[in-house]
């Protein structure tokens, strides 16, 4: 058991938050994550200071120019430009913002229905349980992406539209994830001592019971995100996603297809911001189940 | 959903009662797909675009020639009319007719089906046959160089676009080496009528030389694109579930007997860590099929996933319907037997009733 060896020798008990931080901190994977992941918030917030060039703007006399290290490169273009001469990496950075946008915009989208249909569906045994359930059900038999995609061709191809298709997607993993563990505080004593105190319905579901259960809700957050912005490039990449000429990242990719072989730095890029973007997020989720799984934790 | 906790309530293996149980998950399936059905019947109808002005394009068509096929394809009927008659059709295995050829759904199903079965299979063998060894070399060998290695390339697999991992595959071993065919399931130089729909087995069959062969080279990186996030998978979920095993008293007890590491490891260990392996990898087949459409786009794979992204560009609403059902229907059989296999497995599910 590793001794915390910076720790003053009079130090009250750590607090639930203080612990938390001190068990993540330990995990070094999941600290790099941070950092990585920290990095490209700051560019995705900064990408209008930061992007050499608009990610749109076309300079017709650069077209395909490799990165920068490669023959025939150009400084003015440090990752090369695309097939029609845009900058590849303001392109890549205002991608960023898109991409990171789409995971905390399904995340907080998925996570408040599904916690409050998930609430629901633990205090209102009956039909209102019965109907969200087996409706949660019906969603998780349809293969993720297919269901995105067919939300997506029923309300047709955009940005919106993709956040929207998988948040629904997304649903069902928060409605059972808080009905269950909602179920099992529920029946503690300190819910019973709430309700004893004169506490109604609502704010022992939001104020009592809803505090104890976040700690699988926060892990699962992080997966979300990770996997919300792979479906989110995967519809770009078919076509259903964000439209051209926006720079999200899975759209490049459908659009450079056909220059695998002449000019593969434009699809080489993309992929690799959207690898690197998950990978964080992964570390950084794998850290915080880590961290927040008694089991795990070292004491 | 990496980590997943196995799920509750397995079912008995033996007797009356996994029969009832079994009958009983098979009819809760009846309500689940009636509302699938139900809802892309409702989702498909709020799609912009008439199907049959898709069809006839740009020339036009007469206010007479519009009727009539409005009429023939049930279209001028009330919506519950509809819904109730696809239901009826449903029920007598008919799942509609593509607008675009003219075949019946269940038909294109079937032919194109085996092409995704066989390369979902291929894929889950080759996550399974890497995925669960990774993880128990990593458990045995828990916070060595090994360990670290294999778990960061489980986590690069599991935060992989396969669809760009499928388009490097491509360029790596396709264009630059020449080594593997970019897309389709076996050279066109061979032809023969399939007697499975198994590319692998037909080809063999047809005893054409090198067919076979070409069959495998056209199978490989499909195989590798499609398996790499359940590969990742299993190795992580493997290693948790080793590490937990490992620790437990019959473990200590087995080696104390004095039994060999490989024993120990191979028999007594994993055989208990692979049951919530069996959970992961049930829920993988929907991944798996999600998985297919991408990987089947980028190698022009002529299975279920191309069908249906074809059919979403051709607007062919009764194939994407009856697609979309079919796929969930075989997603929700298999979820039904990986439960079953779950108590065969874990013998005290099995004895507990």
């Amino acid at each position: 058991m590793p001794a915390d060896r910076t720790a003053p020798a009079v130090m009250a008990p750590p607090g639930a938050f203080a612990s938390f931080v001190r068990a993540f901190a330990e995990n070094r994977a999941a600290v790099a994550g941070f950092f990585i992941l920290a990095l490209l918030v700051f560019v995705a917030i900064f990408a209008n200071f930061l992007a050499p060039h608009s990610p749109v703007e076309q300079f017709r006399d650069f077209v395909r120019i490799p990165p920068m290290w490669q023959e025939g490169g150009n400084p003015a273009f440090p990752l090369g430009t695309d097939e029609v001469g845009r900058d590849m990496l303001s392109r890549l950075m205002f991608g960023a913002r898109l991409s990171l946008f789409i995971g905390l915009a399904v995340v907080a989208a998925s996570m408040v229905f599904g916690i409050v249909l998930g609430l629901v569906a633990a205090f209102f045994t009956g039909w209102p349980s019965i109907l969200i359930m087996r409706a949660m059900d019906v969603i998780l038999s349809v293969p993720s992406l297919l269901l995105a995609i067919v939300i997506v061709a029923v309300i047709g191809p955009s940005l919106t539209n993709t956040i929207v298709a998988i948040t629904v997607v997304y649903l069902p993993n928060y409605v059972r994830l808080v009905r269950a563990s909602a179920l099992t505080e529920k029946s503690r004593d300190y819910v019973t001592a709430a309700r004893v105190a004169g506490a109604g319905t609502f704010h022992i579901m939001f104020r009592t019971v809803l505090p104890n259960c976040m700690a699988p809700i926060i892990v699962q957050a992080a997966l979300t995100i990770s996997n919300a912005i792979l479906e989110a490039a995967a519809l770009g990449f078919l076509g259903l996603g964000a439209q051209p000429p926006s720079p999200e990242w899975g759209a490049m990719l459908a659009s450079a297809r056909e220059f695998l072989q002449s000019a593969s730095w434009i699809v080489t890029e993309p992929g690799l911001a959207i690898l690197i973007t998950v990978i964080a997020i992964n570390l950084v989720g794998d850290g915080l189940r880590d961290a927040l799984d008694p089991k795990m934790r070292r004491s | 959903m990496p980590d997943q906790a196995p799920r509750p309530g397995a079912p008995p293996t033996t007797g009356p009662l996994m029969f009832s149980f079994v009958v009983r998950r098979i009819l809760l399936v009846i309500p689940t797909f009636i509302a699938i059905a139900f809802l892309t019947f409702v989702a498909i109808r709020l799609v912009p675009g008439d199907p049959i002005e898709v069809r006839t394009g740009e020339r036009g068509i007469s206010p007479e020639r519009l009727a009539y096929f409005r009429h023939e394809l049930g279209l001028d009927q009330p919506v519950w009319k509809q819904f109730l008659d696809y239901l009826w059709q449903l029920a007598h295995g008919d799942f509609g007719t593509s607008l675009s050829t003219h075949a019946p759904v269940l038909t294109e199903f079937t032919t194109l089906f085996p092409a995704t079965l066989e390369l979902a299979l291929s894929a889950m063998i080759f996550a399974v046959v890497l995925g669960v060894p990774a993880g128990v070399i990593a458990a045995t060998r828990r916070g060595t160089f090994v360990d670290y290695s294999l778990m960061g390339v489980a986590l690069t697999g599991f935060s992989m676009p396969i669809f760009w991992w499928g388009l490097l595959l491509i360029l790596f071993f396709s264009v630059t080496l020449g080594w593997t065919p970019v897309s389709g399931r076996i050279d066109l130089l061979y032809y023969f009528e399939p007697t499975t729909g198994f590319m692998l087995i037909d080809s063999w069959l047809s005893g054409e030389d090198g067919a076979f062969a070409s069959a495998v080279s056209h199978l490989i990186l499909p195989t590798v694109v499609l398996g790499t996030i359940p590969l990742a998978t299993i190795a992580r979920m493997t290693r948790s579930t080793m590490l937990e095993v490992l620790g437990e008293d019959y473990v200590r007890t087995a080696r104390a007997k004095g039994l060999s590491p490989f024993r120990v490891i191979g028999i007594h260990a994993l055989r208990n860590a692979l049951i919530p392996v069996v959970t992961v990898i049930g829920l993988q087949v929907g991944m798996l099929m999600a998985g297919a459409v991408l990987t089947e786009y980028i190698f022009s794979w002529p299975g279920i996933g191309t069908w249906l992204i074809e059919s979403i560009q051709r607007r062919d609403y009764p194939v994407l319907q009856g697609g979309i059902l079919l796929v969930s229907g075989i997603v929700i059989l298999i979820n039904i037997l990986v439960d079953l296999l779950y108590g065969v497995l874990n013998p005290r599910i099995r004895h507990a009733r």
